[in-house]
């Protein structure tokens, strides 16, 4: 979701908008606009807008605001942008009488309160007024803070009155251009060259943001804006896995990594105060999701800040589409927040209108990113607000699941999945015994082994082993499951170890391996094979995943299958006969 | 790089910036032959060949091109 270019803005700017809804914007500004302009219309076309712009003529705010015949009223704007630069406020203040500063920006509000209600006595719109961008002239150094005929003394008070009157006024929206320059810098966002030459105060590279809030403010004023995040849990809303982890072992608090995961949290804390509803949809046993929200000390978010939680093992587009049928608010009003890619793109291609933004891989980054896409805008606040989470906590449960999504095994089968199988070898040796290790959820037995324990049982002529890697069109998943198959009774295959990677869980990988297990059987003249479940407080998951992959319970947790008679569960995995 | 390497480089940013994959231009074209070489999209064209060529242009050589040869010309000092 990264800006697109001004080059690009600029073509779609010409395209086709009539059949999109259109809005009538006017720019009314103190320096050249055009650019602008272009840029605010083909932002508008990406989003689906079609955006009429009266693009006045440069420095004509005066003539067209006061005069009530003016081609501004004539052409009746649902939005006015008012952009008043930096750059031409800087050689008025220089022509200002030293006696007249101390009250220079009162002047320039005065001024710019009188376009607002001149504006809206004439009609009825929406006004979008930019903030002035600092610039620091340099006349007086670090001083010109403490004194008051400085200009950037007057500047900053300006921008300062700006917020206060906007509060007063009726449909007045700032938009802050000085925060957008804030976060590129001055250098960056203000071409010397351009403003000279062409009189642009924004460089051409700053247009495609700046357009962006201003189409996000038109947005939010016309009811388009965001009510709802489903979040993830693992490695979004804390480190570590809590299913495999524990509730000791995963990322969040005052130290190290866990402070990225904290401050994510505090944001999301208030969102949720400020009205946007908080959904979790994990892949989890939901006891375990929902121990860290009850427990952990240092968790900020709680469960009575999530309106609905959803973990189970079900796919998320089937679940996202649960949560929105129970919120009742639509797809293009919910974000969707998960680290993983394989999540992100399987929810964005099911489910195409609700946005997923594409996280960064290092969770320090996950806030700044989210910020700069401004997701949440609004055009207002209230005390209702603040009470819509109890609200919806108190709605949801009643629906039902209606929706029908697109098929996910036509999903599965474009992802063009390839296994690959072999026995244990001195290479994985490491990261095979740390799976046994760290693995809760799914893990039949739960038998913990050390890396000599995984040599000693690799050469050993009484037990088969494999590790299976998955990878797909998106990338690699690495090694994601580990078995252990025991000879040790006559005719009997023995199921003595078998785990797998919850991130790779309801794509056809338990069935691709059980598949492979029977084969091995088969290949070994074995007649039978048998698989144990052991339960833990953890691995609820697998209690009956034998019996879903075709075994006959027989008691005590056991399960058998036939070699001869099995027969091969379907999956989307093709294997692969070599690896790397 | 060379005058035509450049001017090259050059037809696929003019191409990109005016939306025509069939412009060809040479050192004496002027903005009067392409259509839709205004003082605005001028702009946007300065922005795409600095960005191309990793330089940046001095305001006089903005305002004062006469044709795509003096663009050349420039580009080629820049090496």
């Amino acid at each position: 979701m990264s800006l697109p270019t001004f080059l690009q803005l600029s073509r779609a700017s010409k395209r086709d908008i009539s059949a999109f809804p259109s809005h009538r914007l006017a720019i009314l500004g103190d320096c050249a606009t055009q650019h602008l302009s272009t840029a605010i219309r083909g932002y508008a076309f990406n989003e689906e807008w079609g955006f009429d712009v009266l693009d006045a003529d440069y420095n004509q705010i005066d003539a067209l605001v006061l005069d009530p015949s003016s081609e501004l009223y004539e052409f009746a704007p649902q939005t006015v942008l008012l952009y008043m630069c930096t750059e031409s406020l800087y050689e008025f203040f220089c022509t200002t009488p030293v006696s007249q500063r101390p009250d220079f920006a009162e002047m320039i509000m005065e001024r710019i309160r009188g376009y607002w209600v001149r504006i809206q006595q004439t009609i009825r719109t929406h006004i979008l007024q930019f903030t002035f961008v600092v610039a620091d002239d340099a006349v007086f150094g670090s001083y010109a803070l403490k004194t008051p005929i400085s200009f950037p003394f007057q500047l900053q008070k300006l921008n300062f009155l700006l917020m206060q009157a906007s509060v007063e006024a009726g449909d007045v929206t700032l938009i802050d251009l000085n925060g957008i320059q804030s976060v590129v810098g001055r250098s960056t966002f203000h071409d010397e060259r351009l403003y000279y030459i062409a009189k642009m105060p924004i460089a051409a590279e700053m247009l495609p943001r700046v357009a962006k809030n201003v189409v996000d403010a038109v947005s939010a004023r016309c009811g388009r804006f965001k009510k709802c995040v489903v979040l993830d849990l693992d490695g979004t809303l804390w480190g570590g896995v809590i299913g495999d982890d524990g509730l000791d072992g995963i990322q969040v608090g005052e130290l190290g990594l866990g402070h990225a995961f904290s401050d994510f949290q505090l944001w999301l804390k208030e969102l949720r105060e400020r009205g946007i509803i908080l959904a979790v949809c994990s892949k989890n046993n939901e006891d375990i999701a929902k121990e860290p929200f009850e427990c952990h000390p240092e968790m900020v978010l709680r469960l009575e800040d999530i309106s609905v939680f959803v973990a189970n093992w079900e796919d998320k587009a089937t679940n996202i589409c649960h949560i929105q049928q129970k919120l009742n608010i639509g797809m293009d009003s919910m974000v969707f927040l998960d680290d993983n890619p394989f999540e992100r793109e399987l929810v964005s291609s099911l489910i195409p209108n609700i946005t997923v933004p594409q996280l960064p891989e290092d969770p320090a980054l996950y806030l700044h990113f989210l910020r700069e896409l401004n997701l949440f805008e609004t055009a207002s606040y209230s005390n209702e607000d603040r009470g819509r989470t109890e609200q919806y906590r108190a709605e949801a449960g009643r629906v039902e699941l209606q929706q029908q999504l697109g098929s996910f095994d036509e999903y599965l089968q474009g992802l063009d999945m390839k296994a690959f199988a072999a026995p244990f070898d001195a290479f994985h040796t490491p990261r095979i015994a740390q799976l046994t290790q760290r693995s809760n959820q799914f893990n039949l037995r739960t038998i913990r082994y050390t890396d000599a324990e995984i040599e000693a049982v690799a050469t050993d002529e009484q037990h088969i082993t494999r590790y299976f890697t998955l990878h797909d069109r998106f990338g690699e998943h690495g090694l994601v499951s580990v078995v252990i198959l025991d000879k040790q009774i006559e005719d009997t295959l023995f199921i003595s170890e078998w785990l797998m990677s919850c991130r790779v869980l309801k794509r056809g990988m338990e069935e691709f391996i059980i598949n492979a297990i029977m084969e091995v059987a088969r290949q070994e003249g074995l007649l039978k094979v048998v698989g144990e479940y052991i339960p833990t407080a953890k691995n609820a998951m697998v209690a009956q995943i034998y019996k879903k992959l075709g075994f006959v319970d027989v008691g005590d947790g056991r399960f058998e299958a036939n070699v001869a008679t099995f027969e091969t569960n379907t999956t989307y995995i093709k294997e692969e006969k070599t690896h790397e | 790089m060379s005058r035509i390497e450049i001017l090259s480089q050059l037809q696929k940013v003019f191409a990109e910036v005016f939306d025509d994959d069939d412009i060809v231009i040479t050192e004496e074209t002027v903005a009067d032959d392409v259509d839709g070489w205004d003082s605005l999209n001028h702009i946007t064209l300065i922005a795409e060949v600095e960005d191309n060529f990793d330089m940046k242009f001095a305001m006089k050589d903005v305002i004062g091109m006469k044709n795509i040869g003096d663009m050349v010309d420039i580009l080629e000092l820049e090496e």
